[in-house]
């Protein structure tokens, strides 16, 4: 007589196998942060020998170097593991019919599907871009990858001078003698020194007077130079053979003398782009940092070249050589009666009049700035060495973390409402369904089948809400980096993963799994005879 | 073998007032493979609620209900909901076809939950009821007997033992109920199943060799009726 653990049908028999790799995919998933929690405790051994075996008599109460496991191996293996979860998920559920159910149901219920899947990608997206703009605008701002080690400015806020003269976003905390930048540009600490002199703008983008070294050592990024769009660097202003070209003159040294053609400009790439100015063309500049028409200099600059993109504040700024700024009509010295004073730039004491506004600065070594801060910010009472400029910047991203916090906050009150949202459009079917859940479960379903049948549709919304935000994701990180490229010169980097991109998705899906349990019982606890024919 | 034995199956309801009323007694009854026999009852005389015990879908109170072999009575529901899928085929007098889903899904359903789906024998079936031409037609397009045809269909797409069919002509006039009866017993020979109809209607019943008045299988039969 055949028993009912013989009675295994050749379904039954798929089941079970579509459930073991399910069952292998959940075992793979959890391995993953179980091999990096061991690779973890391996690598602080490893350091906590080596420290022990530097330095014997080490305090073993001091705390040790926190050692660094990369998490990518784990998340390749959460990643293995979970498409595994996903193709024993979808066999079984192909298996039992489930797949063939979901696609009924969603096309028979397709507009609140539709309206959920909206607010699951809103939710989606967002979450993924809070926390991804944060990081990338984060890292932007903080990486170091300006160029610069520190710098020297007018006594005053070290972050209002990073944000003046590294990102041209604030004004500046005050000028400087141009002995300061002489004096600092002697420093054997000092690799490279940069006058910056500001206080001008053209269409807002602000005007701001260098020197040759900017062009000619200054680099960027990896060991990247300027270049103007042409092709050579600083072609404006040198000859083939190196020599100066025009009158951007090295002022340390007094050698040249001013020339007309100190009235000359090379553009960042945005500032060309968004104020319409081209090589050849003559502009005027404005008078501080606002465009304001009626504050309009009669001294007029040429455009002699525009900068190939940097992706970096550079791009949105207008250069003028530093001479070029001091002459420029407005600009002149006066005397105590505001009278103007009659200068003859060539001769060493017209330093007098020159003033910077910042003195860009790269170090022999950046651990360098160390004691220079100490010299100047702590010991000196008239000038601030910002560094080291990452540092200042992470502190100010730590200032505003509060609003980063409401933004997730909201983004998380958006995902738990897009999670009641698929409770709800689900919840709302299951009397008109439930007639159609006894007629399954006649057929043979198993009340664990309707069960999965409508977890899997909620978290299939969700699923089809998390690919809606990715593009959704997607839209508003390139909103952002072109917003934030075009208003601080920074550049995001749109393609930098976060783990949000992971988790998001698959908190969403499993937000989607629990919105679905409640209508899942419902359906679950369907009584068959009583809602599949009247009783006689 | 006979396909189907009942042996002193109890069954009871509770009533609203909290009394238990018991609907089912049936000391003994079998059906012999390939069998078909028709049933006759009135209205309450409990002819649903047995082929729903038979069926599995529901749990009896005392007694065996053993199809082909297996007593599902003693079957947890996970192991009552696969011995029904896989022996039994049920056609209602309401058809309970899925409305979201075409004929062909209808049947292929069925399967799934199975002996596992074959789209060729899915598709034969409903050619073999004259719906060749209607297999991607939703229920709410087809006409009632198209409809009854196809739960016809779905009832032996799992090669069943068994197919219990509960006043399958109920909805159709007579012409249509006996086109409709000749056809289910035609396609249950083809398949060897044994077939259990129930109805209150004598002339249908009439075209069967075998036909039994449920209250000579169920004790209570009368007084579930009369009550």
């Amino acid at each position: 007589m055949p028993t009912a653990a013989a009675h295994i049908t050749p379904i039954e028999a798929r089941k079970r196998l579509w459930r073991t790799v399910l069952l292998m995919g959940v075992i793979v998933v959890m391995a993953g942060p179980v091999l990096y929690y061991i690779s973890y405790r391996i690598e602080a051994s490893r350091i906590a020998a080596e420290v022990k075996e530097k330095d014997p008599d080490r305090d073993p109460n001091l705390p040790l170097p926190d050692p660094e496991v990369s998490p990518t191996p784990m998340r390749w293996v959460i990643g293995a593991g979970s498409v595994i979860m996903v193709i024993g998920a979808l066999g079984l559920a192909t298996v039992a019919g489930i797949i063939l159910m979901l696609r009924r149901s969603l096309r028979q219920h397709a507009l609140s599907t539709l309206i959920t899947v909206v607010s699951v990608g809103l939710a989606t997206g967002l979450l993924m871009s809070v926390f991804s703009i944060r990081k990338q605008t984060h890292d932007a701002f903080t990486s170091g990858a300006t160029g610069f080690d520190a710098v020297l400015g007018a006594r005053g806020s070290s972050l209002q001078l990073i944000l003046s003269s590294v990102f041209h976003l604030e004004t500046s905390p005050g000028n400087m003698p141009w002995s300061a930048y002489v004096a600092i540009k002697a420093d054997p600490r000092v690799k490279l020194a940069i006058p910056f002199a500001t206080g001008d703008n053209y269409k807002g983008f602000r005007i701001v007077g260098t020197d040759l070294a900017f062009f000619r050592e200054y680099s960027f990024g990896k060991d990247r130079k300027l270049k103007m769009v042409d092709g050579t660097a600083a072609a404006a202003f040198f000859n083939e053979d190196g020599t100066l070209k025009t009158t951007l003159a090295d002022h340390a040294g007094h050698r040249i003398p001013r020339s007309p053609m100190a009235q000359e400009a090379v553009l960042g790439s945005i500032a060309a782009r968004q104020a319409g100015l081209r090589h050849g063309d003559k502009f005027n500049t404005y008078h501080g940092l606002t465009y304001i028409e009626t504050e309009k200099h009669s001294t007029e600059f040429t455009v002699v070249g525009v900068l190939e993109p940097t992706n970096t504040p550079i791009d949105r700024v207008i250069w003028i050589p530093i001479e070029g700024y001091f002459h420029m009509a407005g600009h002149e010295p006066v005397d105590k009666t505001g009278r103007k004073i009659a200068i003859d730039w060539t001769d060493p004491a017209s330093d007098d009049y020159r003033q910077v506004s910042a003195v860009m600065l790269r170090f022999i070594r950046p651990s360098m700035g160390q004691s220079l801060e100490m010299q100047i910010n702590r010991q000196g009472t008239v000038y601030t060495l910002a560094w080291p400029i990452g540092k200042i910047m992470a502190e100010l991203f730590d200032k505003i973390g509060w609003a980063n916090l409401v933004l997730a906050f909201v983004a998380y009150l958006v995902a738990i409402v897009a999670g009641a949202g698929i409770m709800a459009s689900i919840y709302n079917t299951m009397n008109e369904r439930r007639r159609e859940f006894a007629i399954l479960r006649a057929l043979g379903a198993s009340r664990g089948t309707v069960f999965a049948a409508i977890v899997s549709e909620s978290m299939a919304i969700a699923a089809l809400g998390v690919a809606l935000g990715f593009v959704i994701y997607g839209a508003l990180v390139a909103y952002a980096a072109v917003e934030i490229r075009n208003r601080a010169g920074v550049v995001l980097d749109v393609t930098a993963y976060h783990d949000a991109l992971l988790f998001a998705p698959l908190g969403m899906i499993g937000l989607g799994a629990l919105a679905g349990l409640v209508p899942a019982y419902k359906a679950y606890s369907t009584d068959v005879a009583t809602n599949l024919v009247p009783a006689s | 073998m006979p396909v189907l034995q009942i042996k002193n199956l109890l069954k009871s309801f509770a009533t609203p007032d909290g009394k238990s009323h018991r609907v089912i007694d049936v000391p003994s009854f079998e059906l012999a493979a390939g069998q078909h026999i028709g049933l006759r009852g009135e209205s309450g005389s409990g002819k649903t609620t047995l082929l729903n015990l038979i069926a599995g879908i529901l749990t009896p109170d005392a007694g065996s209900i053993r199809v082909d072999g297996v007593d599902i009575a003693t079957l947890k529901e996970s192991g009552r909901d696969r011995a029904r899928a896989a022996n039994i085929g049920y056609i209602f007098q309401t058809f309970n076809l899925l409305h979201g889903y075409t004929a062909l899904e209808n049947v292929e359903l069925a399967m799934r939950f199975g002996n596992g789906v074959d789209h060729a024998r899915a598709a034969a079936l409903l050619q073999r009821v004259g719906l060749a031409d209607r297999m991607k037609y939703r229920p709410a397009q087809l006409s009632t007997g198209q409809q009854q045809r196809v739960a016809v269909a779905r009832a032996l797409a799992n090669k069943p033992k068994l197919v219990l069919a509960d006043e399958p002509t109920g909805n159709l006039d007579f012409r249509r109920a006996s086109e409709a009866l000749a056809l289910i017993r035609e396609v249950c020979g083809e398949c060897g199943a044994a077939l259990m109809l129930v109805s209150h209607d004598r002339e249908i019943l009439s075209a069967f060799e075998t036909v039994r008045d449920i209250s000579d299988i169920n004790r209570l039969a009368q007084e579930s009726v009369s009550n």
